[in-house]
């Protein structure tokens, strides 16, 4: 079912034509997804950025930015702009290498794992075959970054910061693990790609939440925890911490981890869509809208109309979860340091163990709905 | 030479001079953070060359054990603890590090002489297998290497029972060695809710 644009055929043959050898026309093509991917992450996170401040003012019966632009959208470029000139303090007893390194080891992990996010079929960076494992092998780096910058800054508050945000990160990783395993089971394949098609059969019938609703909600749990939104916002919890590990941090090195928290945020959207929202998928099958509309499913006009719906739906159903997320942040109180431990050692992990030993019982039971 | 194999021989430099200068580092260097974080960056570029060995689910699942869970429990436990000690100096260290040197350097040759003796290369490059690797670690380690597999599992069952044991300050009131009452500050605070001991 090997159908939708290929982009890079059709750009290296353009190249082609100018007389390059294909080497070349690969070389060239080689950068251009991934900026695509970086601004089209930057450009989220200014949008979730404006989105937070507006949602959060309505929820508080606020009016919230309306100076900067129409609604106050340029907001979020002008809050970039201040951290972009503002001076980049050290403090003087902190030790300077592992306080740089510390918000770089934790943004790039976040930037990688855009890799494998999949905004249609052949739309993604790299359809690796590890696929969504290597996301999981990825966040687990994060936690580095964070002990780094909370030692680095040489303030207890940092390091109590950093050592709360390596807990939290280590044992909700555990769940959500396993709860991506489940899926795994279903499909038979770690790829993102496969795993959005095995999703693709029948429109919103066939997405995966309906057969995994407690992995959709201990992934989504586990995944704000990882991002540390409020509910889970230990780590930065400014009344007993000030800003946990972001204390010392000010102008470009404090951007980057605010860059990277958002970055994961809608990177964490945008997985659970793919895993258990179809990805891409309209919830009506764009096969019976070529079916109506009387056209051959490989119509350049279905492809073109294909890729643009994959986009958009993806897009909206990342958006909606980010929605929930900031609704989330400005209603729900923070949970304590121990109960946040308990909920995800002693409630979580034997849920999700639970729900991947049913899943492999239902798929030998029924394996036309659980993937033979 | 071609463009991939050009990238492919840089690529292995670059890793082959970080997990060298790392790895020194991790051993001469004083500051033992310094020495966990540099761990973890050895671990990273043995990740990168099984990455460049077309092994991506062993690269990652390296990254997720041993960066992930080994090295951020080293860091963890160095920062949790983070005690200032003095340590004493000891007396016979010259022995000790020619001892050390010298055990080191006969694993080194073992090692060197598995390189020499071994057929590393494959008979044809169509014979790897690539991305249909993870299937055949997951029918490995469901049949021929279960009993192994499930040992190790035992294994650290052991150790995380034994972490308990030596960490709840019920169980373990006395100091083992000198038999002293302890005295365990946590950084965090007990998990008995605050309220309660108001009443």
């Amino acid at each position: 079912m090997e159908y939708g644009l290929d982009l890079e055929y059709s750009f290296n043959e353009f190249l082609k034509g100018f007389g390059l050898s294909s080497e070349i026309a690969h070389i060239i093509w080689l950068p251009l997804p991934m900026l695509l991917v970086l601004v089209a992450a930057v450009v989220g996170v200014l949008v979730t950025v404006w989105l937070e401040r507006k949602i959060s003012a309505a929820a508080q019966q606020r009016i919230g930015p309306e100076y900067a632009g129409a609604l106050g959208v340029l907001q979020p470029i002008a809050d970039g702009l201040k951290l972009l000139v503002k001076e980049d303090i050290i403090p003087a007893k902190a030790d300077g290498i592992l306080f740089t390194a510390g918000p770089i080891l934790v943004l790039v992990p976040v930037i990688l794992s855009w890799l494998i996010v999949p905004f249609g079929q052949n739309l993604l960076i790299s359809n690796v075959g590890i696929g969504i494992f290597l996301w999981i092998a990825l966040s687990s780096i994060q936690p580095i970054g964070l002990l780094m910058s909370g030692y680095a800054s040489n303030n207890k508050y940092s390091l109590l910061g950093g050592l709360r945000a390596a807990a939290q990160s280590i044992s909700y990783e555990i769940p959500l693990a396993l709860s991506v395993l489940a899926i795994v089971l279903m499909t038979n394949s770690l790829s993102t790609i496969e795993i959005v098609n095995q999703q693709s059969g029948a429109g919103i019938l066939s997405w995966n939440i309906w057969r995994q609703p407690v992995g959709f909600i201990v992934f989504w749990i586990c995944a704000l925890a990882e991002c540390e939104r409020l509910p889970f916002d230990l780590p930065e919890a400014e009344e007993e911490l000030v800003a946990g590990y972001q204390t010392e941090y000010a102008g470009m090195k404090f951007a980057l981890f605010y860059l990277g928290s958002y970055i994961n945020l809608i990177l964490s959207a945008l997985l659970v869509s793919i895993l258990y929202l179809g990805g891409w998928g309209f919830p009506i099958p764009v096969e019976l809208i070529a079916k109506f509309l009387n056209l051959p499913i490989n119509a350049p006009f279905i492809q073109v109309f294909t890729a643009s719906i994959g986009i958009l739906m993806t897009v909206l159903k990342a958006y909606l979860l980010v929605f929930i997320a900031i609704l989330l942040r400005w209603t729900t109180p923070r949970v304590r340091i121990d109960q946040l431990l308990d909920l995800g050692w002693k409630f979580l992990l034997p849920i999700s163990l639970a729900n991947l030993l049913i899943t492999a019982g239902l798929k030998l039971a029924f394996p036309q709905f659980f993937g033979g | 030479m071609s463009i991939a194999i050009t990238t492919q021989f840089i690529c292995f430099t670059i890793l082959s001079l970080v997990i060298l200068i790392g790895a020194l580092g991790v051993v001469l260097l004083e500051s033992i953070v310094y020495s966990a974080f540099l761990l973890g960056g050895v671990f990273m570029s043995v990740a990168g060359l099984y990455l460049l060995l077309n092994a991506s689910f062993v690269a990652a699942a390296q990254v997720l054990v041993y960066v992930g869970a080994v090295n951020v429990l080293i860091i963890f436990a160095i920062m949790l603890v983070n005690k200032k000690e003095d340590l004493k100096p000891i007396n016979d260290i010259k022995s000790r590090r020619i001892i050390s040197t010298s055990i080191c350097l006969t694993l080194l040759s073992l090692l060197i002489r598995v390189d020499l003796t071994n057929v590393w290369s494959l008979s044809s490059p169509e014979n790897s297998i690539g991305e249909e690797s993870t299937i055949r670690i997951g029918e490995h380690l469901f049949s021929d290497y279960l009993l192994p597999f499930e040992v190790a599992s035992v294994l650290l069952l052991m150790a995380m029972i034994g972490a308990i044991v030596l960490a709840r300050r019920d169980v373990m009131s006395k100091d083992i060695s000198t038999g002293l009452p302890v005295n365990q500050e946590l950084i965090e605070k007990s998990s008995e809710p605050l309220l309660t001991n108001k009443n």
